[in-house]
């Protein structure tokens, strides 16, 4: 195995893997002050006991968010040397200002977890309403560094601008990409936390604690996930006019042309430049891309061969992130249309729900697939090559298998125990006759 | 100038880690080492220690590699090169050490004996005591790896290695076993403050043998210091890092005093200046140099707005900061732990 294609595979692991972590991380502390918030006041302990279920899932998905951060931190220079040489400086004030909120979140998160008798009720909310805050505004800044990559700033010569040291927040693309990461978190979150409690329901146990998990966790997904299209639809204009190969690439667009189609679904055949088995929507592309259904979308064939990136790959992931966000809209809809007209969910109603859980997550990884594929071959776009940024080490597939197999260990101990955490509800508000949970090894 | 300022909070960083998150790979030294009748109380009386500051605590060595790759990206883009083996080998104890704590605290408990930790936990806890061994080890290592020289740098940042892995010499070996010790110290000594009766007595007498553990590793590493290391021990006796040192060694004496005549609280404040002033006379000694002998301070330096930005937001971020971390501090280590009471599901768990 080459150096190169290692350290990429390792860099893609690494990162998916943290994402869903950071993700949960950003989303869960939400839920649970918004349960315990409840709690407070209406003083209905099933609002606490959820409270404290979510804490427990979070500090679980917390400490392998911050390992596999960690590990992310060092890996940037382990596998990317040279581009951390070369880049180092300029992306380091978007990580240094979110150690500052990394700090915080842990420091809060060791409150709010241990503090429940320690702490007055208004105390130990407020340090898990900063839990929550500091989670959201530490992926907004890491996401800046990201930005940087897709847009650097450069100066009027085309040479990246090296004496301002906030350029990461000045890349253009931070403002779309943050906005659209952050939902996207929530989005995650809350259709998986839903699905725990829509199977929870399908086998009976239709208790204030479960329609009350569901319903929260599905306000907020579904809040985030209409939101979603319109988002997106900013990072397609945002791309549209500043990254116009990676748009071609994403849409499987090959030919440069006025009122361009939409391309929805088939597999792109990069050789004979055709998708096959697609649906066309015809001017449609041209419309969402410059709200002008005659405008010339420039397609792959504008660039030279060398830099396109995987159309492939790109294509697929973009269509399956549309996909997952609209059957999510329509699960989350379905659900609040049954309860705006005062039914209770049906078993298909609930079947769905746990069928859409993961798609969240999905969609998330499927999105960074496309805006990172989407950047090859470029480690830094039109500045440096990714071939350019990769270390001199030549040990680097030993590394990526270790850390993949090390990860496969974790991914699946953690969901063995997140999965026992998710079957015990409190004995509290656990329903006469409903199993009583095994005690959990509290420390 | 701006680049000196910007080491020195790299320093104030890593001692801050050394320090606080030290004694939480410690407290898993004593976790792998319990023995005897109160095993399981020890082993409780760590988790019960660690659990809600070992994540804060971690953070500050994100902080000191992120103010390391922005402020010398050429350092932190050369090390990564000639410790690429060791660098994942951390990472490896860093992973399996957080991951089998947060495990182990949700395993079941044992079927058979209500209070004892069941299969599972008892394998996770084994990973725990053992990553938080190795870890220690392998940090002291890199940082012996920096000064031992053997890692040249040419200026178009090409890294080629003379000799053996800088890793694995005599010298990073000794500063490997020394951070060991030291960690297991720092651990002991605050585990004797914060518990009471028969454990505190069994944490105190961890403390005295980790302690002659520590002046057993310095006497290994001086004569090394000196045979492998001739710029390092220079700076050492230099008239910068010798009062430093010799506050450092005070501390320990009186650190080792306090033990003896129960005063852990004493013991603690001695302790906590032993181990920074050791540190930051290391720091001290080895300035200029990042990497020696190729690598300094203001050869690795990013641009000055850069430098600037950094030096200028840490006293902003310090104000949201320094508060946070007193009061997490206050409200779960001011006095001691009654184990007895420790509420049921009050906890993490
Ligand atoms: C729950 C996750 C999720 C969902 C439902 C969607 N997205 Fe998304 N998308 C992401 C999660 C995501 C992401 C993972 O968060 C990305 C990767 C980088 C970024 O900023 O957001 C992303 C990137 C991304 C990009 C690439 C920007 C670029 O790098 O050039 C576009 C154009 C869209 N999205 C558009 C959409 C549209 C039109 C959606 C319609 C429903 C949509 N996304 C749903
Ligand atoms: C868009 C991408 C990313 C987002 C949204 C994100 C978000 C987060 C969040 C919310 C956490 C807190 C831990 C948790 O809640 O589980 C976290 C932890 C961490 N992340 Fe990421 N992250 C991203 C990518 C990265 C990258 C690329 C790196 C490094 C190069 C990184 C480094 C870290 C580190 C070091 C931690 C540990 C901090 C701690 O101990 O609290 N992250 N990340
Ligand atoms: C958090 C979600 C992210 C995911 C899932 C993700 C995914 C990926 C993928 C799939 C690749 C490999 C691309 C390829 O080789 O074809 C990659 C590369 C890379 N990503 Fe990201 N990325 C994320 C965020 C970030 C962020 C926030 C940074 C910020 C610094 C970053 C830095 C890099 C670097 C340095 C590479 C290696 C160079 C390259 O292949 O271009 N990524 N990422």
């Amino acid at each position: 195995m080459e150096t190169l294609t290692a350290a990429r595979a390792q860099m893609e692991v690494s990162l998916a893997f943290h994402m869903v972590f950071a993700a949960l991380g950003i989303g869960m502390p939400l839920l649970m002050v918004a349960a315990e918030g409840l709690w407070l006041r209406t003083g209905r302990a099933h609002y606490r006991d959820l409270a404290k279920k979510w804490a427990k899932a979070t500090a679980l998905t917390f400490a392998i968010g911050a390992v596999s951060g960690t590990a992310l931190s060092f890996e940037l220079g382990l596998l990317w040397p040279r581009f951390m040489a070369f880049a180092g400086g300029i992306v380091g004030p978007a990580f240094a200002l979110e150690g500052y909120a990394f700090f915080l979140e842990a420091i809060f998160l060791g409150l709010y977890l241990y503090g429940w008798e320690k702490l007055s009720p208004r105390a130990h909310l407020a340090a898990g309403a900063a839990v929550a805050a500091s989670g959201m505004v530490s992926g907004i800044l890491v996401v800046a560094a990201n930005a940087w990559m897709q847009q650097p700033l450069l100066d009027a010569r085309g040479a990246v601008v090296r004496d301002n040291a906030l350029a990461p927040f000045l890349s253009r693309a931070w403002g779309v990409m943050s906005l659209h990461s952050t939902l996207s978190c929530y989005i995650a979150t809350g259709f998986a936390a839903a699905g725990v409690y829509a199977l929870g329901m399908l086998r009976g146990r239709r208790d204030a604690y479960h329609r009350s998990g569901l319903a929260l966790a599905l306000g907020l997904g579904t809040a985030a996930a209409l939101l979603q299209p319109v988002s997106g639809h900013f990072s397609a204009d945002h791309t549209a006019r500043h990254q116009p190969l990676k748009l071609a690439a994403y849409e499987a667009h090959f030919h440069t042309t006025r009122g361009a189609a939409e391309v929805i679904g088939g597999i792109p055949d990069v050789q004979a430049r055709v998708v096959h088995g697609a649906i066309r929507i015809p001017k449609l592309l041209s419309f969402l891309a410059f709200a002008d259904p005659d405008a010339e979308v420039k397609g792959l064939d504008a660039f030279p061969r060398e830099l396109w990136p995987n159309v492939v790959v790109a294509h697929l992931a973009f269509q399956g992130m549309v996909a997952c966000g609209f059957a999510l809209i329509g699960a989350g809809l379905w659900f609040w249309w049954t309860g705006w007209r005062r039914r209770e969910p049906g078993r298909w109603l609930l079947r769905a729900l746990v069928l859409v859980s993961p798609l969240g997550i999905l969609a998330l990884e499927a999105g960074w697939i496309v805006t990172e594929v989407g950047r090859q071959p470029w480690i830094i776009r039109g500045v440096m090559l990714t071939r350019d940024g990769v270390t001199t080490v030549d040990a680097v597939p030993a590394t990526f298998f270790g850390f993949s197999l090390l990860y496969l260990v974790l991914g699946v101990a953690l969901a063995l125990l997140l999965r026992r955490l998710a079957t015990g509800a409190p004995p509290r508000a656990a329903q006469a006759g409903a199993a009583a949970p095994e005690v959990a090894h509290a420390r | 100038m701006l680049a000196d300022l910007a080491a020195g909070l790299a320093l104030a960083a890593l001692i801050a880690y050394a320090v606080l998150a030290g004694a939480d790979f410690g407290g898993g030294i004593w976790d792998a080492f319990a023995r005897g009748p109160r095993r399981d109380a020890q082993r409780e009386a760590i988790a019960h220690a660690m659990g809600p500051v070992w994540e804060a605590n971690h953070v500050w060595l994100i902080f000191v590699v992120v103010l390391l790759f922005t402020c010398f990206p050429g350092a932190y883009a050369a090390l990564s090169i000639a410790l690429f083996t060791p660098f994942h080998l951390v990472l490896l104890g860093i992973i399996l050490r957080g991951a089998a704590f947060v495990f182990r605290a949700y395993s079941p408990q044992s079927i058979r004996r209500p209070g004892a930790p069941g299969r599972q936990a008892r394998r996770w806890g084994a990973v725990f005591g053992a990553a938080s061994v190795i870890t220690p080890v392998l940090l002291g290592m890199c940082l012996g790896a920096v000064s031992a020289g053997g890692v040249h740098v040419d200026p178009a940042g090409a890294v080629t290695i003379e000799g053996a892995a800088p890793w694995l010499r005599p010298l990073s070996l000794a500063m490997g076993g020394f951070a060991l010790a030291v960690c297991a110290y720092l651990a002991a000594v605050y585990l004797a403050n914060e518990t009471e009766g028969e454990l505190r007595a069994d944490f105190r007498r961890r403390a005295l043998w980790a302690g002659t553990a520590v002046v057993a590793m310095s006497v290994l590493v001086l004569p090394l210091l000196r045979a492998r290391a001739p710029h390092l021990w220079h700076g050492l006796l230099g008239a910068r890092a010798w009062p430093v040192l010799a506050v450092g060694v005070a501390a320990a004496l009186l650190s080792g005093w306090a033990l003896w005549r129960h005063r852990p609280r004493l013991a603690r404040t001695a302790t906590v200046a032993q181990a920074a002033c050791l540190l930051a006379g290391w720091g001290i000694a080895q300035h200029p140099y990042l990497i020696y002998p190729d690598v300094t301070v203001h050869t690795a330096a990013a641009g000055s707005a850069t430098l600037r930005f950094v030096l200028w937001s840490t006293p902003f971020g310090m104000l949201l900061l320094l508060p946070s971390l007193w009061w997490l501090f206050r409200v779960f280590k001011g006095g001691a732990m009654r184990l007895t009471n420790a509420p049921g599901d009050g906890g993490a768990g």
